[in-house]
């Protein structure tokens, strides 16, 4: 399944080989299986999405791709070696960030601040020279907060640095999860359903920041989503999955025409 | 200057300067509580702790002599060397951030999650087994602490203090403030600063703040839970670490000293659990108020009301501004 590959879009944007591959994931809560053997890839620059309907196993999924499930049996690869079991800190600090489906921000702390956390695994100065503002220190944290004033810049989100974050509204605080994520640059960033609970502006502009992204940054992307549509809109390949099982995996048009999904979707009649 | 005022006016800043060294203490508590939402009721205990290891490094004492004469039959007290203030107060550093892994490792780690009064009385329980350490550690005598920079450059004694030494004439008034309340609120002001530029502005700090906030969220930035609550007991131990000092300077390094974490209670419910300005404000409000209400209301009633009157008035807040002057805003959704 991994391959070494490239190759390039219609829209002109090059894919690189696999750069995390799950194979055989099972997961079980207790006697109760949330995931189900599945193995699916994604390669570099690629935005991938996870879809399937209510309890399907997606944010599980997402939850062990980030360490914050181990799974019972299969193997994650990433960059080409296996992945010992981990602390989900240990996973962020091998470049994965992640937002959440009901916002994790730092809700005391102003949107700068909040994103600035994003960058503490660039931050490598001892405290000493942190305290006498010297060298390392000075350096590097002139350059993060330049990275993090061009994220800033980029999610339009200028007019609202300084303000706590619990005092935003809901879009916007997606949009400072989202930016928080970027900071950290991320080699697979995964998106837990960043349109959930938006209104159709929201959403089109969540989505023009998803493709911006990818384009500008050549972030990979892995995302959850309900919204059919922007799914097919924005990802090149999407992994469907239900009741824990994988059973379509292909390019938005390939998916679209795969009977088990149209069943998982639209419902079958069992008699 | 009528010399009523004047009377008046030493009696604030003697209250100022007590209320110093309650906030010294209520900032430990604050510490902690923010970042982990743990009540340490061992706080007092740890000053206790660290001012006694303090001396007793300092002293040369060979620390739990007492369970090495027991069972070996020897009968050694003392190295029989004295050591440097400054290296004394590093090593304490070290063995209270020895402590900070420690009870971490022993014990909140496998408290993760749990409801607050379960952390709570961990503490309790931590804060009984502590008292008993420290006492089979350095033996429980009262033990005088002297700290020098440098030949005579000390901290001043609280208790043998000459009067005439600290007597201040201003406006015609001799002015009786203790050498050491000025030592205390000029440390309390230097740790205060040192607290907040470490918090606001290190990498530690924002991570500190972060976990404090979600944890989650931090560990979705790759900040290790464990290493940031060791981080905040050590930092807790070492701001103990201060208070135990001012306070043994004052009062002899005793077992009463842990009990100034019952002063600090009131402190905390004026300024708030979760605010560090809080903690310094409620401190100067309960020092200068109780000193104030001995001066005005303690004659009428015939004294002793320091023993209560900080308790009263934590009472009166309970009643109309739970959550203190400075404390986040309990808002319950429905």
């Amino acid at each position: 399944m991994s391959t070494q590959e490239s190759y390039v879009t219609e829209d002109g944007r090059t894919i690189g080989p696999t750069v995390m591959e799950m194979k055989n994931i099972t997961l079980r809560f207790g006697g109760v299986k949330a995931i189900t053997d599945i193995s699916f890839d994604i390669r570099e620059g690629e935005i991938r999405a996870i879809i399937g309907p209510n309890g399907a196993g997606k944010s599980s999924m997402l939850n062990v791709i980030s360490g914050f499930y181990v799974p019972q049996e299969g193997e994650v690869w990433y960059k080409g070696k296996k992945r010992p079991p981990m602390k989900p800190y240990q996973v962020a600090e091998q470049g994965i960030a992640r937002t959440f489906q009901n916002i994790a921000l730092f809700e005391g702390m102003t949107v700068l601040d909040n994103v600035m956390t994003g960058r503490i695994r660039q931050m490598k100065a001892g405290l000493l020279s942190q305290a006498i503002w010297k060298g390392k220190a000075e350096k590097e944290e002139i350059e993060n907060r330049e990275f993090v004033e061009k994220i800033i810049d980029f999610l339009e989100i200028q007019a609202i640095r300084k303000t706590p974050v619990g005092r935003l509204p809901y879009g916007l605080k997606k949009r400072v999860e989202l930016a928080r994520a970027l900071a950290a640059e991320p080699s697979i960033l995964l998106l837990d359903e960043p349109m959930a609970g938006m209104n159709v502006e929201e959403k089109e502009d969540m989505s023009r920041f998803i493709l911006d992204m990818n384009d500008e940054f050549g972030t990979t992307i892995a995302l959850i989503e309900h919204d059919m549509g922007v799914v097919m809109d924005l990802s090149d390949r999407v992994v469907v999955m239900d009741y824990g099982k994988k059973i379509g995996d292909g390019t938005p048009d390939e998916v679209r025409s795969n009977q088990a999904v149209i069943d998982a979707y639209l419902g079958v009649a069992h008699d | 200057m009528p010399e009523q005022l004047a009377f008046a006016m030493e009696v604030f800043l003697n209250g100022l300067m007590s209320g110093v060294l309650y906030a010294l203490v209520a900032l430990g508590f604050v510490l902690i509580y923010k970042a982990s939402g743990i009540f340490n009721f061992a706080q007092g205990v740890m000053a206790l702790f660290a001012a006694m290891t303090l001396v007793g490094i300092q002293n040369g004492q060979v620390p739990f002599a007492h369970l090495i004469n027991a069972v070996l039959g020897t009968h050694i007290h003392h190295f029989g060397w004295h050591i440097h203030s400054v290296l004394a107060l590093i090593l304490t550093v070290g063995v209270m951030v020895l402590l900070a892994v420690a009870i971490q490792k022993f014990v909140f780690r496998h408290l993760v999650g749990q409801e607050p009064i379960i952390l709570f009385m961990a503490t309790i329980g931590l804060a009984y087994f502590l008292e008993g350490f420290a006492d089979l550690m350095w033996n429980s005598e009262i033990k005088k602490l002297e700290f020098c920079l440098a030949g005579t450059t000390c901290l001043p004694q609280g208790i043998n203090l000459a009067i005439d030494e600290a007597t201040y004439n201003w406006f015609g008034y001799g002015f009786f403030i203790d050498n050491l309340d000025i030592t205390a609120t000029i440390v309390a002001i230097i740790l205060v600063i040192a607290l907040v530029a470490f918090s606001q502005y290190t990498k530690q700090g924002r991570a500190m703040r972060a976990v404090a906030d979600d944890h989650q969220a931090a560990l979705s930035v790759g900040i290790s839970l464990n290493f940031i609550w060791v981080l905040v007991w050590s930092v807790a131990g070492f701001v103990a670490l201060v208070a135990g000092i001012m306070w043994g300077a004052k009062s002899g390094v005793q077992f009463s000293l842990s009990l100034i974490a019952l002063k600090a209670l009131p402190v905390l419910m004026l300024g708030g659990f979760t605010s560090i300005p809080g903690a310094i404000i409620g401190g100067l409000i309960i020092g200068v108020g109780e000193k104030l209400f001995e001066f005005w209301v303690g004659p009428l009633v015939g004294g002793a009301t320091e023993n209560w009157f900080a308790y009263v008035l934590a009472l009166v807040f309970l009643v109309f501004r739970p959550q203190g002057l400075f404390g986040e805003k309990i808002i319950e959704r429905v």
